[in-house]
């Protein structure tokens, strides 16, 4: 159980809080007061609505061993139903559409969960296909999710809490850094109680699960529950912080892999892998269009800077992985306690 | 040599290369950002339009010393035509200084940009295409949707099947299939489709192609079934060579089949080989390279081994063309502004007053070597349009024919129905609609 050994504390000599809240302080005091407009809105937007897509995917997959291939689907269900929640009833709080957003999430994905009770691995990872492709094509079929829009687009309503607007670049980010952070809060509390453990015995052997008394059927679906939950107001944030603007075709098949991508470099079964992971997804390619701009600028056209880009990042994940299959976060783990050795030596 | 003597002379000599890699400061220089697609699904369109643009950038500043002195900058950054990828190049990008105008060249980008070029004052330029309410200047002050928007095509394409029956009377009782792509660009028409089809009485079914549009027999064998009197294809991308060869397979006359303006260019017809032969589509822009400033650009720069086309084939495609009337129309705003706010860098929203003077008679446009390119243009405050006219356009299995006159659309009929669209829009968005009096001043 290489993933669970992953999640034991590293041996230190400091509390285990001591850097997440560290963290949390930098992110919350430091960042929005120096942090560009690129900053917020091309790096830590999109970093941390993948993040907490991440972190609700590891639940379904990482925890609890069921592949899902539908993660974009049930973001484009929380921004479309938190979309219709704040503008069909009147008044609501948009933290209440939000949580409105993610329970119609969690509800769609009981549903698309249904199967995982018959189907396992492949199979299922197929079947959660469905859930890809009926969401989006509800969503483009039917004008009254996008208000009878045009073009299908819709607008994202302008944020605010308690009359306290958010619409700004560094407001945006405190807003999901807040969203994130709660439920990331949330997420590692529920690992290590009962139902995070009734999740790994799914994962490991679901008939022994089932012989010590696991109730197997509730702890899939309520595994789904929880993380197209989670997904889904990741897709609120995708949506209403980050991009400004919903369409289904944003959240198509390429958006799932990408999720699925994000926790498989970062780690499985790891809430901070999906950090790690989305991260590299999201920081890497531009550093490396950055660099290739950069030194290549004046002999090549941005379309050939940008083949090689993709397929340095291939390479590289590649790489990652054959070097590290548990991911990032255990390659982290690593080289802090040889830095630690290190250190303790000299 | 201590350590920290090698940092000091590692620091001198990044700092030396840093000064000599930053360019000398030029007063007078207008920046455009510009978000371009050359790999990805779409890369033909990208690779054309953009070309066609910067080939013109580069003929002004080649041929003339820039706009009255003032040079034309650009550089790119990538977007495959995915928003996140094209708001990530926004924000990269908008940090360059004396940014002129925005032209993303994709519907869902555009979508995504409106809030944030408005909160910066410059203009976004959606030619061809775009929200069709941002027509509307009162509401959407930064938005231009010059020449053409979704549905004045449609109007433009109405009018024309229109004309071949003999006038609007007589298609009475016809029936017209649209095949549409499945996205925010293609589905921008179906309600001024259907409202044309009440009023002038035809018979109209629309029907979906998911994207990317590699297949279509089940939308073809409805088509059949249906028999309609003519097909508007309103795709893009692959889905054009894949209409007309599956069209030819199930047996529909190819010159019954009318491409909207996203479905007319050499990289639809080219693949579908002789099942294109006869296929009319409408466009903004003739292609060819009989006009002048065409020539130009092929003497000036291609040449010389400086243009931005890599296949000279690809030179006076329609594509290029496209990118060619973009520049022309971007270099001639950036010209009318200078005439009142004075022969220097402007800001955005100056610039964004000189594309609501944007006024080109047939002359001007001769003037600028364009004549027969495009019609004319008449932006103004609030019709950030233009009424630009169209003209359509046979394959004959090597190039485009032009096949009418210049049409105008029937502005007067489409104008409420934009204006109800944005009104809407600007109560949801608490807009307040703006006066001739506010959009006369320019701010720094």
């Amino acid at each position: 159980m290489a993933s669970i050994a992953n999640d034991l504390p590293v041996a230190s000599t400091h509390p285990r809080w001591l850097i997440p809240a560290a963290l949390l302080a930098i992110a919350y005091l430091v960042i929005p007061f120096v942090g560009t407009s690129y900053l917020f809105e091309a790096i830590l937007l999109p970093f941390l609505a993948l993040s907490l897509a991440g972190v609700g995917l590891n639940l379904l997959t990482g925890y609890a061993g069921q592949v899902s291939l539908g993660s974009a689907a049930f973001m484009a269900v929380g921004a479309f139903a938190a979309y219709n929640f704040n503008l069909r009833v009147e008044g609501l709080p948009l933290v209440a559409s939000i949580v409105a957003a993610g329970l119609s999430a969690a509800a769609i994905g009981i549903v698309f969960g249904l199967p995982s009770l018959r189907l396992k691995g492949f199979y299922l990872a197929v079947s959660t296909l469905a859930a890809q492709f009926f969401v989006q094509w509800a969503l483009t079929k039917f004008g009254w999710f996008s208000n009878n829009s045009a073009s299908g687009v819709i607008d994202a309503p302008p944020l605010g809490v308690a009359g306290i607007g958010f619409d700004s670049a560094a407001g945006r980010y405190l807003f999901a850094l807040t969203v994130v952070t709660v439920l990331t809060f949330l997420a590692l509390r529920l690992v290590s109680s009962q139902t995070g453990r009734n999740f790994i015995a799914v994962r490991d052997n679901d008939t022994a699960a089932r012989i010590i008394g696991v109730p197997v059927l509730r702890t899939k679906l309520l595994a789904f529950a929880i993380s197209s939950f989670i997904i889904g107001i990741a897709g609120v944030l995708w949506a209403f912080a980050y991009l400004r603007t919903v369409e289904p075709a944003g959240f198509n098949l390429d958006r799932s892999f990408q999720v699925l991508f994000i926790i498989i470099i970062g780690g499985l079964a790891s809430i901070r892998g999906a950090f790690f992971g989305a991260a590299l997804i999201v920081v890497f390619p531009l550093v490396l269009s950055r660099l290739g701009a950069f030194f290549l600028g004046d002999i090549f056209d941005s379309g050939v800077r940008d083949m090689s880009q993709r397929i340095v990042l291939g390479g590289l994940i590649i790489l990652f992985l054959v070097l590290e299959p548990d991911g990032l976060v255990a390659l982290w783990d690593r080289s802090v306690r040889r830095l630690g050795s290190v250190f303790g030596r000299s | 040599m201590t350590i920290l003597n090698k940092f000091k002379t590692a620091a001198l000599a990044a700092g030396v290369a840093l000064t000599i890699a930053l360019p000398a400061a030029h007063a007078d220089e207008q920046y455009f950002p510009l978000q371009s697609y050359r790999v990805g699904p779409y890369a033909a369109g990208g690779t054309g339009f953009f070309g066609g643009f910067i080939d013109y950038l580069n003929l002004i500043n080649t041929r003339d010393g820039g706009v009255n002195g003032v040079k034309l900058t650009w550089s790119e950054a990538e977007t495959q035509y995915e928003v996140e990828r094209g708001v990530e190049a926004y924000e990269r990008l908008k940090s360059n200084p004396n940014v002129a105008a925005w032209n993303p060249l994709s519907v869902g980008i555009a979508y995504a940009m409106i809030d944030r070029i408005t909160a910066d004052k410059v203009p976004l330029i959606t030619i061809n295409h775009g929200r069709t309410d941002s027509t509307d200047g009162r509401v959407f002050p930064y938005v231009f949707p010059l020449l053409l928007n979704p549905y004045s095509e449609t109007s433009g394409i109405v009018n024309y099947i229109a004309s071949k029956e003999g006038g609007l009377e007589n298609i009475k009782g016809k029936k017209i299939v649209v095949l549409y792509h499945g996205s925010p660009y293609g589905k921008e028409t179906i309600p001024i489709y259907e409202l044309l089809a009440e009023k002038y009485g035809f018979e109209l079914q629309q029907i979906e192609v998911p994207h990317p549009g590699n297949e279509q027999q089940s939308q073809w064998l409805t088509i059949r079934r249906a028999k309609p009197d003519y097909v508007v294809l309103r795709g893009w991308g692959v889905m054009n060579p894949v209409a007309l060869k599956t069209a030819a397979k199930t047996g529909f006359p190819v010159d019954h089949i009318i491409g909207n303006v996203w479905s007319n260019s050499e990289e639809d017809v080219i693949p579908a080989g002789d099942t294109a032969k006869g296929y009319t589509a409408i466009t903004t822009q003739a292609s060819g390279t009989e006009y002048p400033v065409v020539k130009e650009i092929v003497s000036t720069l291609y040449d010389k081994g400086q243009g931005n086309l890599e296949d000279k084939n690809r030179i006076g495609s329609v594509y290029h063309n496209l990118g060619i009337v973009n520049g022309i129309l971007n270099v001639e705003a950036i010209r009318i502004a200078q005439e009142k706010f004075g022969k220097r860098t402007l800001t955005g929203d100056e610039v964004r007053w000189g594309f609501e003077h944007l006024q080109l008679d047939p002359a001007r446009v001769e003037a600028l070597g364009a004549k027969n390119l495009f019609h004319s243009i008449n932006v103004t405050w609030d019709n950030h349009e233009g009424n630009g006219y169209v003209t359509f356009q046979q394959w004959d299995g090597k190039k485009w024919n032009v096949v009418s006159d210049w049409i105008a659309p029937d502005w007067a009929l489409l104008r409420p129905i934009i204006e109800k669209s944005s009104e809407a829009y600007a109560a949801e968005k608490g807009i307040k609609l703006r006066t001739a009096e506010d959009a006369e001043a320019a701010t720094n």
